[in-house]
């Protein structure tokens, strides 16, 4: 098999890997003030206990799954280092906003407990949101370029600017992914929490997956009519199954499966969209020039010991990650959020003697 | 300023800012290990007290390194695209290399280290926290890897057709000899800042404690913080060896493949032997040696340290008037635009940065002893001075941590890949030829100042979080021994700690 194709599969799989683990932490972030109940409810600190569980769901692994994104990002650099120069000069401003997202967010998960003060609570929950609507909205409307195609020269630059990326199909993509994400994060709380919290996920996860039968149809319709190619049908199709399912299992309470069936969404995703990209890593936009899966790719010797140590590692990365979901596998609830164990003012008193 | 100066500027901020966090996470992850292994072996409950307040503060600190490294790997894409495209055959395997071997381990086992306290049994935690420890130094080795292609190409053949750079052989890259003096010497520098920042903070609370006279509390310090400040001076002394004796390897390797790094060190105008070290030195602005005027000099010692000989035939050490000659004859005298390309590096940066990593890593190497001498048999002091030193010694070695890196990288202008002496002519870049294209100026300049705000809100809040939980003290462990707590050791207690 040629090495080059290997890669375009394998950065497809990293690319899955990414969107599958971090889509629904994603989606958890983007819940954290859609699914607790209100301050009015149950208080300003039962409201504070359900977002706690939100983020204890995803507290152990999100860093984790952030690494699939800079393996996607590095293992592009090796194998298609043409691709990785145009595509992250050329989206320029969509991947500085992600960055500085996904910076602000990791910071308020690992600090949003290290205080115990409301205001700074409230402003790790902005952070919490802004770092995960941004990317969730934006990774959308990247790929859905890379699925149109974009304005290159003959030397395989991005010529196209920033607001050619906002255009139509690009910004529906984005809310693609978004809801995407947001239901696979609602799937995967009433996977993990339990009691009230978990009746509430699940009937947002029902309500989510119609959406996403809407919104993602259109947009995959779309993107099979103008620019894909008729095999991907099968993935458009898988999609709408997957999605269907989704309601059925979250309705009779089998999480689980329904889990499985929003990643099989997200893997489908991304099977239209390499599928239509290619033989291009980035396609020409209205058949323009364009750079192709060979033009973008390394020597076959360092394709070769890419190829090595992914068989080799992959595997391996898989395992202990599955191990760490198999060991946090306990459904949590508000009852099991201890009380905050930050610092507070009376706490800092104390240790001054 | 144009593209390629805003983008040299922020690939510095970001850079050098991320690297404030690096070192601590790497020489810190063995110490915690090491003290979670000192209580898991013998059971004594003052090595986990320690433990969790340096984990604690470990996880502050680590946080900040991840979010600030995900904009390293995509910089050199956005910012440096040329660059991306001549290296990236060669360049991208290591990165992918650190990010599926190192910062998966580290990233995932470090989630089950701070979520796994009472989920894991107490052998499988402790291995937890190892497999972080040796993640984040195996992470250093691959970008060292990568590094030190730039700074001395090898195993790789220059493509006239595409004229690009490709990978001939990975053996090569991986034991390319500028990498196993770096590697060493950037690990012995990162155990010294930890090595530092433990034995820092445990000496303010041991003074601190001894000084209210309460018996407890002297307890306290004796039990508790001293084995600390005894880890950290050991952890000192043997780094602070460490970076000197990789640093002069360095330093030789140096002056075979960057010649002209050195001699801008120096501020060397002419090629000379028994060259002399100077500690003071006048010079101008102008980046000319001409008007520098070295006032204080250890003879021969500059030499020695290039070349091994105090003096001789051996000893000589070319200045950048050689270095000039001898690059334009090889390479090229003017650059595409028929500007004359100036082969010295900025005299002054590479000068004193050079000065405050050796000055600054001495000094906070030789305080190791001075702590020894005060805890010296079993002694703990109150003595206030002692205090002071230790906390304002826990920044010195993260400063000589980034003058190193300033002098490395800006030494080695006006390349971005140096051309290797005994390698491959083409397989060189200037810095100029590696900036985007598509992106411009007015671009690189909002993202750096949105970067350099941004970091700088971060610093402040990363260093109260710090400040407060190094004064809160290590926490009492406490003990339920009930039945029920007991059975809820099981796999059934769903959170041990939370956010």
């Amino acid at each position: 098999m040629d090495l080059a194709i290997l890669w375009f599969v394998l950065i497809a799989v990293l690319w899955t890997g990414y969107l599958v683990l971090e889509g629904f932490d994603f989606g958890v972030g983007m819940l954290l003030s859609i699914l607790p109940r209100g301050a009015a409810r149950a208080g300003v600190e039962g409201r504070d206990k359900e977002r706690r569980v939100l983020i204890n769901t995803i507290g152990p692994v999100w860093d984790g799954n952030e690494v699939w994104l800079l393996t996607a990002g590095g293992a592009t650099f090796a194998a298609f280092p043409e691709w990785y120069a145009t595509l992250f000069s050329g989206f320029y401003v969509p991947l500085l906003l992600i960055l500085l997202a996904l910076i602000v967010r990791g910071v308020a998960f690992e600090y949003r407990g290290k205080i115990s003060d409301e205001v700074w609570r409230r402003r790790c929950d902005v952070a919490i949101q802004v770092g995960s609507w941004t990317p969730a909205f934006l990774w959308g409307v990247a790929f859905a370029n890379l699925v149109r195609g974009v304005q290159l020269d003959a030397a395989h630059q991005y010529v196209g600017g920033f607001w050619a990326l906002l255009n139509p199909f690009a910004l529906l993509g984005g809310l693609v992914t978004t809801v995407l994400f947001l239901l696979h994060g609602a799937v995967f709380l009433a996977l993990r929490t339990d009691g009230d919290l978990r009746e509430r996920a699940g009937r947002l996860a029902s309500a989510l997956s119609v959406v996403a039968v809407v919104v993602a149809g259109g947009w995959a319709m779309w993107a099979q009519a103008a620019y894909s190619v008729p095999w991907t049908w099968v993935a458009v199709a898988a999609a709408a199954g997957a999605l269907v399912g989704v309601v059925v299992m979250t309705r009779r309470r089998k999480e689980g499966t329904a889990f499985a069936l929003s990643a099989v969404a997200l893997v489908a995703a991304v099977v239209l969209i390499f599928g239509s990209m290619y033989p291009d890593v980035m396609p020409g936009l209205d058949g323009g020039e364009s750079l192709t899966v060979t033009e973008a790719a390394s020597t076959p010797y360092t394709l070769g010991v890419m190829t090595v140590v992914a068989v080799i590692l992959t595997p391996l990365v898989l395992a202990y990650q599955a191990w760490t979901y198999w060991v946090f596998r306990r459904r949590l609830s508000a009852e099991d959020i201890p009380a905050p164990a930050g610092l507070t003012w009376k706490r800092i008193k104390d240790a001054a003697f | 300023m144009d593209a390629l100066d805003l983008a040299r500027w922020q690939f510095a901020i970001t850079t050098v800012y991320h690297f404030i966090f690096v070192p601590l996470t790497i020489g810190l992850a063995p110490l915690v290990a090491i003290m979670q292994t000192a209580w898991v072996r013998t059971g004594d409950e003052r090595w986990l007290r320690l433990t969790k307040f340096f984990g604690k503060l470990f996880l502050i600190n680590f946080a900040m390194g991840v979010v600030t490294g995900i904009v390293q790997e995509f910089q050199f894409g956005m910012n440096w695209s040329e660059y991306s495209r001549f290296v990236g055959d060669v360049f991208g395997a290591p990165l992918a290399m650190e990010a599926l071997a190192a910062f998966f381990v580290e990233s995932t086992f470090l989630g089950l280290w701070i979520f796994g306290w009472d989920r894991l049994n107490k052998k499988v935690h402790l291995a937890c926290i190892w497999a972080v420890a040796v993640a984040v130094n195996l992470s250093a080795f691959f970008i060292l890897a990568a590094n030190s292609w730039m700074q001395h190409p090898v195993g790789t053949r220059f493509n006239p057709e595409t004229g690009r750079a490709e990978m001939e052989s990975i053996w090569a890259i991986l034991a390319n000899n500028t990498l196993w003096a770096a590697f060493p010497h950037a690990v012995a520098a990162a155990f010294l800042t930890a090595g530092t920042f433990v034995a820092g903070i445990a000496a303010w609370w041991m003074v601190r404690l001894v000084r209210t006279g309460d018996e407890t509390r002297v307890a306290l310090a004796r039990e508790v913080y001293r084995p600390a400040v005894m880890l950290g001076t050991v952890t000192m002394l043997v780094a602070g060896i460490g970076v000197g004796v990789s640093g002069d390897l360095q330093g030789k390797l140096m002056f075979e493949q960057q010649p002209g790094k050195m001699a801008s060190a120096e501020a060397l105008c002419e090629g000379t032997e028994s060259a002399a070290f100077s500690i003071l030195t006048v010079g101008d602005l102008s980046n000319s040696c001409e008007g520098v005027r070295h006032i204080l000099e250890v003879p021969g010692l500059a030499s020695y340290l290039g070349t091994g000989s105090f003096s001789g035939e051996d000893s000589y050490l070319p200045g950048v008037y050689d270095v000039q000659a001898a690059y334009e004859e090889r390479y090229a005298e003017t650059d595409d635009a028929g500007e004359p390309i100036s082969y010295t590096p900025n005299l002054a940066l590479t000068y004193w940065s050079f000065r405050l990593m050796i000055g600054l890593a001495a000094g906070s190497a030789a305080l190791a002893l001075l702590a020894l001498w005060f805890t010296r048999g079993g002694r703990v002091t109150g003595n206030r001075w002692f205090a002071r030193v230790g906390v304002w010694a826990i920044p010195t070695p993260f400063l000589a941590s980034s003058f190193g890196w300033i002098f490395t990288e800006t030494g080695r202008q006006p390349w971005v890949v140096a051309p290797n002496p005994t390698g491959i002519d083409q397989i060189r870049l200037l810095t100029e030829r590696g900036v985007s294209t598509v992106v411009s100026p007015g671009m690189v300049l909002f993202s750096m100042v949105v970067f350099t705000v941004l970091y700088g809100v971060l610093a402040v809040v990363w260093g109260r979080l710090m400040h407060r939980y190094a004064v809160e003290g290590v926490p009492d462990v406490v003990h339920d021994e009930s039945p029920e707590a007991r059975a809820d050791d099981d796999a059934d207690r769903p959170l041990s700690f939370a956010y």
